[in-house]
């Protein structure tokens, strides 16, 4: 076995694990009850996916030169998934998409309720 | 059939069926933040898809797309999620 083929073995590998990843998003998507645990399982694991694919593109490709760009390509995704992430999740808290009864606990509840007595004495 | 191309067409299927996934909890919602998460889960299966492709025919073509997308994708889910609003709320 030449080093070649050990190399093309290793991407096929990372491929399948990264391809692995995008469908437990999915499976998550569709088996978890609520949204907070739907946003939760449609956001981790694409970012580990995204960095194997890229992983194995840039083996496949056996190009250093390449690597920068895989590397912004991957940053990008570790910035931009949490903004969405919380932005769904804040905006399924505030507009009571969030079904309170199934959070074991609630520490933003305390806040907002901390706040709202600060509004009543001001 | 070597390695690699089975690993291929196993991460076709894999992918495959995460987007019907996410195109079946598009349809079911309920909510609109729901379809919101499920049309970010099947932008980057289709990132994935685009990488795939490019690992598979060895070119970059599709390398600057990829980037875009995961630069501006969020910008769509960030924006319904601002902008999302209770019904049930005078």
């Amino acid at each position: 076995m030449n080093s070649n083929s050990i190399v093309d073995v290793v991407a096929g590998v990372l491929m399948v694990l990264g391809a692995l990843m995008s469908l437990g998003a999915a499976v998550g998507l569709l088996r978890f009850p609520d949204l907070l645990t739907r946003m939760h399982a449609a956001t981790k694991p694409q970012v580990l996916g995204s960095l194997l694919l890229l992983t194995a593109l840039g083996l496949e490709l056996r190009s250093w030169a390449l690597v920068p760009l895989l590397v912004v390509a991957w940053i990008f995704q570790l910035l931009t998934v949490p903004v969405s992430a919380h932005m769904v999740g804040r905006a399924g808290y505030r507009t009571k998409h969030v079904d309170k009864a199934r959070l074991t606990v609630d520490e933003l509840d305390d806040v907002v309720a901390r706040v709202e007595r600060a509004d009543d004495d001001a | 059939m070597t390695f690699l191309d089975g690993s291929v067409l196993a991460c076709g299927v894999l992918l495959a069926l995460a987007a019907l996934g996410a195109v079946v909890r598009m349809i079911k919602g309920p909510a609109l933040l729901d379809r919101v998460l499920a049309a970010d889960v099947l932008l980057v299966v289709l990132a994935s898809g685009l990488i795939v492709n490019m690992a598979v025919s060895r070119n970059t073509n599709n390398l600057a797309l990829v980037v875009a997308i995961t630069l501006i994708g969020f910008v769509g889910s960030v924006t319904v999620a601002r902008f999302v609003q209770d019904r049930r709320r005078p």
